[in-house]
């Protein structure tokens, strides 16, 4: 996804662009996302303005791209079960208010008003009306086709070219070498291994995440629904598990039910106790879920980063080389705001939002 | 109380593996989804059928009354417990073992669990049914199907018959309905004598099962059953419902012949392209499997993860001898191996002699009984491919033609095809070929849907004392 907005922003800058994968397009991350556009998850700081950036964009290219990529502005919907819980989220809405997100506090008797089927008892709630959905995969493809990018898969890269001076001019593929004086390391979860190719270290880890789909139902969820402590879990650095409800409907009619993360390497499989936990959350928040049967459920490995926040930007480790990674759980989001500032700096233009917390080799100076 | 072996599925292949486990003092619990024994293959009930039966398929018809007898015995003496209706899920790898998750009751609600140290997947197959123009239209029914509904209900399709397709189902499925004092219209199959002709020796290896064609194809023709060899079915027609069907002859590239298309009328078109095994349980234990084909195993029918065995179709498509071959295999490899011992080969050594020659002659088969090789082009754009997601032909060819989907998954994620009731189960070829990849074993790590209630919590334990 992240990929597919740098070839079209670009593109519509005026370069010509290649887009290389090894598989299909959304075959990584993408293809097993629930296409979440999200402001709700986020806290005041970079990563949200990232956000308000990229829900601009989309809705640019929602009216241009029509109902093909299943966009809906539907609103998210932040539920606390205890009074703690509630002053912690009513708490978070007041700064994300502050920081030019939309967010309504829901008093507990209006809660149904908004989704009449959620379990009673709800101390209250924050709704945010600009969470999105997108269907991720369909979204990808099609922003690959609007790019009129020439579109290279199947091609795995083997190796990033450089100059004797050290700038990068392309990447070597098993199929042979792409020459071009920028590379955009957009390969999600892989970004790592790509950056290696060329010399420089990223940490990006696999953080893994199952989603389970109910069979099709009539529309009965109106807004993505999650749980206040989703928002702990996605700022958590542990590796454990953690499962935290979050329950959307679908255009298509399938009930998507998340989220789980947990830092298991790339293990492909299926964990019955992730599920379970999956399918205890959404039905302690939706009741009728409970007769509803599971059809089948997918994973996928989330680009995680020691600090939560994406790389975007150049490297300057390696001229010629931008980042364009490691955006979590977020990617889908963050993707049109993220291809939108690649092709300013590719333009050689100024970005519209500071890149410095972005920047790809932060982690190093750490470091040193 | 947990049990030493659970067998998922009472066909041939689980039956054997049962009786053979149990007769060597292993605790057998048969998880099975039908109400009684056979599988598919022995489907009951077959009163009435039972006579025509046995006079047809006499081996056959004595094997079922022996597995069926000593299949009661090792019932009455409580070393096999046969769960029946019970509808597998999943069966999890736990740190002390297998359990298996299933559900009972008239709506598939009530959840049973059984712990096992071993588990033999004998999940059968389930029949390969490819589009053509019409092939959603009430009257259109499967090969299998049909043949079900003969077997198990003795209700037979109303009106003229047409049973087309590929593969060793349809002279038996034709025969059967024949006999049943159906008016079979046509037998259209899209092998033809050469296909036959080349593979002559390895075919005559197998005299029995020469035999059997030789005497379906016998019955057929005294029941005036016109055969067409390499034909197939190009159209279904009916506004409504099925009212005739066009088939054509094929050129030897497996094209249709011009000027050969003919319109047949029918009231019920019985359809089949061979079967596909049964993996999905394997798959989502971590089990190898041989793409389409089946679960990896070797020898003794172990796949490779540990405490797990695979017998009959599931392990690639042969039939119930074969699955015999392999059940006893397993039964007898896995009291072996519960009693922490390795077993000697050589006792089943006749069994498994039996087995490769078997295992052969599918291979055969498989070479012989194969669609048209460009049955997709007859695909309109219009036409259904995936029926519970309502995706036509034409949306898959836009997914790979303008959007640049080059596999299967990625035809899924653009098309929605195969991601509904199904889970790609009936529609996978067909999109594959539609869309010109290579297919792939349709994987879900739920085998049937699961009510999230019962997702939700922790089911108790359920085997053999506990019932």
């Amino acid at each position: 996804m992240v990929g597919a907005a740098c070839a079209l922003y670009a593109a519509r800058a005026g370069l010509d662009v290649a887009l290389v994968d090894r598989g299909p397009v959304a075959g990584g991350t993408t293809g097993a996302g629930e296409g979440n556009l999200l402001v709700s998850d986020k806290e005041p700081g970079p990563e949200l303005e990232l956000a308000l950036l990229s829900l601009r964009l989309w809705d640019e290219l929602a009216d241009e791209l029509g109902p093909a990529v299943e966009y809906e502005p539907k609103g998210g919907v932040v539920v606390a079960s205890a009074p703690e819980g509630l002053a912690a989220l009513e708490g978070l809405a007041a700064e994300q208010r502050a920081a030019g997100v939309e967010a309504v506090d829901v008093p507990a008797n209006r809660l149904r008003d908004l989704e009449p089927h959620l379990a009673p008892g709800l101390t209250g709630g924050v709704l945010y009306p600009q969470d999105r959905q997108v269907m991720p995969a369909l979204a990808a493809a099609h922003l690959v086709r609007a790019s009129r990018a020439r579109l290279l898969t199947g091609r795995t890269v083997t190796g990033v070219l450089r100059t004797r001076q050290g700038a990068v001019r392309g990447v070597r593929t098993d199929r042979g070498d792409v020459h071009a004086p920028a590379v955009v390391n957009a390969a999600g979860t892989w970004s790592g291994e790509v950056a290696a190719l060329a010399g420089v270290t990223l940490p990006v880890l696999p953080r893994r995440g199952f989603v389970l789909v109910t069979e099709p139902l009539p529309p009965r969820v109106r807004h993505k629904v999650y749980a206040a402590d989703y928002v702990a879990d996605v700022a958590s650095d542990s590796a454990a598990l953690q499962t935290s409800p979050v329950v959307e409907g679908t255009a298509a009619g399938p009930v998507l039910i998340g989220a789980s993360r947990e830092r298991v390497g790339f293990d492909r499989s299926f964990s019955l106790p992730v599920a379970r936990a999956l399918a205890a959350g959404a039905t302690r928040l939706f009741p009728f879920l409970e007769q509803v049967r599971a059809m089948r459920t997918y994973l996928g490995f989330r680009p995680y980063m020691p600090d939560h926040l994406p790389a975007v930007g150049p490297d300057p480790r390696a001229p010629g080389l931008y980042h364009a990674c490691g955006h979590e759980g977020a990617g889908i989001g963050l993707s049109t705001g993220t291809g939108h500032l690649i092709a300013q700096i590719l333009g050689g233009g100024r970005p519209e939002l500071d890149l410095t917390p972005f920047r790809p080799e932060r982690f190093e100076q750490e470091a040193v | 109380m947990p049990t030493d072996l659970a067998v998922i599925g009472a066909g041939p292949a689980g039956l054997a593996a049962s009786i053979a486990a149990a007769a060597r003092g292993v605790r057998v619990t048969l998880v099975d989804a039908a109400p009684s024994a056979g599988g598919q293959f022995y489907r009951q009930p077959a009163t009435g059928l039972g006579a025509r039966r046995a006079q047809a398929l006499h081996h056959q018809w004595r094997t079922w009354t022996r597995l069926r007898e000593g299949l009661d015995r090792h019932i009455a003496a409580g070393r096999v417990t046969h769960l029946t209706d019970h509808h597998v899920w999943n069966v999890e790898r736990t740190s002390t073992g297998l359990t298996v998750h299933a559900l009972s009751g008239p709506e598939q609600e009530t959840p049973v669990a059984v712990r096992a140290d071993a588990v033999l997947l004998a999940t059968g197959g389930y029949e390969r049914v490819l589009p053509f123009p019409g092939w959603t239209l009430p009257g259109v029914l499967t090969a299998g199907g049909a043949q079900a509904m003969l077997k198990g209900t003795l209700v037979v399709p109303g009106g003229r018959v047409v049973v087309a397709g590929t593969g060793p189902l349809l002279l038996p499925v034709a025969t059967g309905l024949a006999a049943a004092g159906v008016a079979v219209a046509a037998l259209v199959e899209s092998a033809g004598p050469e296909d036959f002709a080349r593979h002559a020796g390895a075919l005559a290896a197998q005299p029995g099962k020469a035999v059997e064609g030789a005497l379906y194809t016998a019955r057929l023709l005294r029941h005036r059953v016109r055969i067409l060899p390499r034909h197939t079915v190009l159209e279904a027609h009916g506004d409504d419902r099925l009212e005739a069907v066009t088939v054509a002859a094929l050129d030897p590239a497996g094209r249709p012949r011009p000027g050969t298309a003919r319109r047949i009328p029918c009231d019920t078109l019985a359809v089949g392209h061979g079967m596909l095994p049964h993996t999905e349980l394997a798959d989502t234990l971590g089990c190898r499997i041989d793409g389409v084909a089946g679960v990896a195993v070797d020898d003794e029918q172990r796949t490779d993860v540990p405490g797990v065995w695979a017998a009959g179709e599931a392990t690639g498509i042969g039939g119930a001898a074969l699955a015999l071959a392999e059940g006893h295999i397993a039964g007898r490899s896995i009291a072996a191996r519960l009693s922490g011992t390795a077993p000697d080969p050589r006792q089943w050594e006749r069994v498994a002699r039996s087995r490769a020659a078997l295992r052969r002659f599918s291979t055969t088969l498989d070479g012989v009984y194969a669609p048209p090789a460009h049955w997709a082009d007859q695909v309109d754009d219009a036409t259904v491919v995936c029926r519970c997601e309502e995706v036509r032909a034409g949306t898959v060819r836009e997914a790979v033609g303008r959007l640049g989907a080059g596999d299967l998954r990625t035809v899924k994620l653009l098309t929605r095809a195969g991601m509904g009731w199904c889970q790609g189960r009936i529609c996978t070829p067909g999109v594959a070929g539609v869309a010109g990849c290579a297919p792939t074993a349709a994987r879900s790590p739920f085998a049937r849907p699961v009510p999230l209630d019962v997702l939700a919590r922790e089911p108790l334990q359920e085997g053999p004392d506990a019932c």
